[in-house]
């Protein structure tokens, strides 16, 4: 193994089809000193209840949390867009001192009658969680003062890494759920989990969900509503897409309301199209089913003849894919193959045992799969696999622009709907528009290449 | 009327921030050290969180460690995995020297780092898991305290008061800027070239975050000022630190008191006078006239003044950021007519107000007012009844620009609305030249797009 590859980190990287069998370490706090990729476990709650739209999130800690975490993201609104601020107790020195209670409880004074938010989510970050603030007191008064639900998320950033952030941000909304009146929900209904509303993606799957016949109770969270979240419990079936950071809700939900759920991904045509089928097939009817082949049909024929377009000129170019989730790595890999590439790199920064291993299973030999990477293996692997295509988040991106590597933005900040069959023509488009922009040519280790090609 | 509508909204929280925290400036300094890697000691959220919003302005890789603390270090403290997380740096960076900053949790468990490094130090040797030793700087960053402004002068003084030792003399010159882009530094290290003067710049991330198209990823980009010309600033002839705030002086300061060497300020060369400010005291360092290029450069931007004068004549402008920016972004603005409606800043630093006042003094129609401390959420409240014609600063003006329908010229960091943020130069007459055609421009389209007819000649 490259040299670069940290001894304590060697059993988080598998490489597919050796003779060693599947093994991967994962969920571990990330190598002091190794410049992981992941963050905190306040980001992991502020990115899953980031799109409630009519809620306050006031972060409390000292202004960097907040700042950093000011409009970075694509999930848009219908409607209020109280989620785009940046609300913060933004502590100072004397309150290190003498503890934040005092400035949160005037915070949220002030905050909510300005802004009339349905429901207030108090993030606690690393200071909070040391100072020892009561959280919870001062939200409990502050939720009979106000008489909307103040919800404390305990989200201390050093408490463990992303996934626990999820988990707490689940046992924050599941605080909302059951508290609205249902008693007018059809039968044919469901919830989205963990479908963000990047560039208005869930209008898309409800629009599609609606020419099936199935109603939609909440957007949990995309575009998402308090509202919508109290009367969750009247659904019929959780639809889970992004399963790493609502699986817990969906879990709760099943053992408190008997609700069922599915795993869903809404990317790339297969699995869209699986998921419209996985919703009929739930509900028994034939007439949502009929609805739902038809339904794909009818945007496949929309889409597919610039897709076969778009996978002449991709055919055979590799791919390497780096995200937050391992279940959007499964449908990632499908809709390369569906353009003719190949992956031969699969990462993720949360990815649990079961997802690696069902993602060696359906890599080709030879991928390499990676758990919690840094820009040094990452480096080392676009390299040695000699990838075309780097798939990943801000942070990704200067690694594969700095090796003359196309890449294409698929992480919580994107502007662009990937979602859904139409989506899967973006995602074509927007791999086309790097992997066969004429720069590549001319950036040096490309460049070189094609001389000593000559 | 002054301060009317501040007492109105007395505000407890923050919305909007207009600052970020102190480790993101120390990260920024240290990027502008020959092969260092900035390592933030706290939780691995704050680093990743840095990661990104620098990526985003810079558009380079900016690689910054992490202690990556958990529940059990919070409590029984950081050392182990500093020691640890050094280590893993030193190897697999190759780094000559490790920029530690501290985060607000290891400044509130009061992690001592100083002593952590120094036991470090023996262990390592002792166990010879290094090769060779870089260079460990610490700087005391508890983000609390005060905004990326002044973490960055934190991050410089201590590396200033670590490595740079008195004497032996020489003949260079020591460049401690403000906060500024990779092509200000380059247009700086220029202008002193220009005048026959070797000069080191501290910190200089030209090269590190705006860096050419290379074969591969540069784990550690080339760079940055050499650990040598650090140690040698000692025996600088003079130095010169380019800012207001009383931060910005600190490591001009300690090179005075503790090595000797003559400290000069000239202030941010932001405009007309403050370049010339800076150009008198290089011509008095080095003895020599203002080489002819620049007062030619100089005269370009007059000449160019006077060709735009009208269009900006009695325009209002609100002006955000940084206060050594929004100090020198003022003081500009005045001279070229507009008046800087409002200045703010989300930090706190003394001297602020004063400053704007001193330079826009007799050239502006309206008295400045000043804001410090302050967020977005007041910013666009108080422009809302100012009705600026136009607002000067970073990216995270672009939203209120759009509701109140004025032109955002955009300066500063972070610019992650557009490409190029590294590429913007302020500094100068070149800086304000370019600068001043932006303005005007920005101005003209205006005029345009608010015109019925949509003149195509103005
Ligand atoms: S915890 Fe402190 S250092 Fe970290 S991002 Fe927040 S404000 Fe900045
Ligand atoms: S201070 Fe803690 S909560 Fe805030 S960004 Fe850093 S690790 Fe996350």
């Amino acid at each position: 193994m490259s040299q670069v590859i940290f001894a304590e980190r060697e059993d988080q990287i598998h490489e597919t089809g050796g003779d060693k069998p599947f093994r991967i370490s994962c969920d571990k706090q990330s190598l002091a000193g190794a410049v992981s990729q992941r963050a905190c476990v306040f980001c992991g709650s502020r990115v899953v209840l980031y799109p409630i739209a009519d809620a306050l999130h006031l972060i409390h800690g000292p202004i960097g949390c907040a700042s950093y975490t000011w409009d970075i993201r694509g999930a848009l609104s219908s409607g209020p867009e109280l989620h785009r601020y940046s609300f913060s107790t933004d502590l100072g020195e004397t309150d290190v001192i003498f503890g934040g209670e005092g400035k949160l409880t005037r915070a949220l004074d002030e905050l909510i009658p300005l802004h009339q938010p349905q429901a207030a989510f108090v993030y606690s970050t690393c200071m909070v969680g040391l100072i020892g603030d009561d959280i919870n007191a001062v939200c409990r008064k502050a939720e009979e003062r106000h008489g909307i639900p103040v919800i404390p998320v305990m989200s201390e950033g050093f408490k463990g890494n992303k996934r626990a952030g999820y988990y707490a941000a689940c046992n924050a909304l599941f605080r909302l759920v059951g508290s609205g009146d249902i008693s007018d929900i059809p039968p044919m209904a469901v919830n989205l989990l963990g479908d963000f509303n990047l560039a208005g993606e869930i209008w898309i799957i409800r629009e599609y969900l609606e020419r099936m016949g199935v109603s939609v109770v909440a957007n949990v969270t995309g575009d998402g509503r308090v509202a919508q979240m109290q009367r969750a419990h009247g659904a019929a079936l959780n639809l889970v897409q992004c399963s790493g950071s609502t699986m817990e809700l969906a879990k709760m939900m099943q053992e408190t309301y008997g609700i069922p759920f599915k795993r869903v991904s809404y990317l790339g045509v297969e699995d869209m199209a699986q998921a419209l089928y996985d919703v009929a097939e739930f509900f028994g009817s034939d007439e949502a089913m009929e609805k739902a082949k038809e339904l794909v049909r009818e945007e496949l024929g929309r889409i597919y003849p610039r897709l076969m377009e778009l996978r002449e000129s991709l055919e055979g170019k590799r791919a390497a894919l780096y995200v937050g989730g391992a279940f959007k790595a499964f449908s990632l890999i499908k809709s390369f193959r569906l353009l003719g590439m190949k992956v031969v790199l699969a990462g993720s920064q949360t990815g649990t045992e079961e997802d690696y291993q069902e993602l060696a299973s359906i890599c080709e030999p030879g991928t390499v799969i990676v758990d919690d990477a840094n820009p040094l293996e990452l480096m080392t692997y676009l390299i040695e696999k000699d990838v075309d295509v780097f798939v990943g988040g801000v942070k990704e991106r200067p690694i594969a622009h700095k090796l003359g590597i196309g890449f294409v933005d698929h992480n919580h900040e994107r502007k662009l709907a990937l979602e859904g069959f139409v989506g899967m023509l973006n995602f074509a488009e927007e791999v086309a528009a790097t992997a066969l922009s004429p720069v590549w040519r001319f950036t040096p280790r490309r460049a070189r290449r094609r001389l000593e090609a000559v | 009327m002054k301060n009317n509508l501040a007492k109105k909204h007395d505000y407890v929280s923050s919305t909007n921030a207009c600052k970020a925290c102190m480790p993101l400036g120390a990260c920024i300094a240290f990027k502008g050290i020959e092969g260092c890697v900035p390592f933030l000691h706290g939780s691995q959220g704050c680093a990743t969180y840095m990661r990104r919003y620098l990526i985003s302005h810079y558009r380079e890789p900016v690689d910054i460690a992490s202690s990556a603390l958990g529940e059990g270090e919070a409590v029984f403290g950081g050392g182990p995995n500093l020691k640890a997380g050094l280590v893993n740096v030193i190897n697999k960076y190759q780094a000559k020297a490790v920029g530690i900053a501290t985060t607000c949790l290891t400044e509130t468990i009061g992690d001592n780092v100083p002593a952590i490094v120094r036991e470090f130090l023996a262990e390592a040797v002792l166990e010879g898991s290094c090769t060779e030793m870089p260079a460990l700087i610490h700087a005391a960053t508890p983000s609390y305290a005060a905004t990326h402004m002044e973490g960055f002068y934190a991050a410089v003084a201590a590396t200033v008061a670590q490595l740079a030792e008195p004497g032996p003399r020489h003949e260079g010159i020591n460049l401690l800027p403000g906060l500024i882009s990779p092509a200000d530094i380059r247009h700086l290290l220029e202008v002193a070239g220009d005048f026959g003067l070797e000069a080191t710049l501290l910190p200089d991330y030209s090269r590190p975050l705006d860096a050419p198209a290379s074969e591969a990823y540069e784990i550690l980009p080339e760079g940055g000022t050499p650990l040598a010309a650090i140690k040698a600033m000692g025996g600088a002839r003079a130095s010169l630190a380019l800012g207001w705030t009383p931060a910005s002086q600190d490591a001009g300061r300690d090179l005075a008191e503790r090595c000797g060497v003559p400290l000069h300020s000239p202030g941010l060369p932001l405009g007309l006078r403050a370049s010339d400010e800076l150009f008198a005291v290089l011509e008095e360092i080095s003895g020599r006239p203002i080489p002819d290029k620049h007062v030619e450069e100089r005269g370009r931007l007059l000449d160019a003044m006077v060709d735009g004068h009208k269009y900006l004549s009695g325009k209002r402008a609100v002006v955000y950021g940084e206060q050594d920016l929004v100090i020198g972004l003022s003081a500009f603005l005045a001279e070229i007519g507009i008046t800087p409606v409002l200045c703010a800043s989300g930090g706190r630093a003394l001297n602020f107000g004063e400053k704007v006042h001193e330079f826009c003094d007799g050239l502006t129609r309206e008295t400045p007012r000043v804001e410090a401390g302050i967020d977005f959420y007041r910013i666009a409240e108080i422009s809302r009844e100012l009705k600026p014609d136009l607002f000067v600063g970073h990216s995270k003006g672009y939203r209120m620009a759009r509701e109140q329908g004025a032109p955002l010229v955009r300066v500063g960091m972070p610019i992650h609305d557009r490409i190029g943020g590294s590429r913007i130069l302020h500094l100068g007459y070149r800086g304000a030249q370019q600068l001043y055609d932006r303005l005007v421009n920005a101005v003209l389209a205006q005029k345009q797009a608010d015109s019925d007819v949509g003149y195509g000649y103005l």
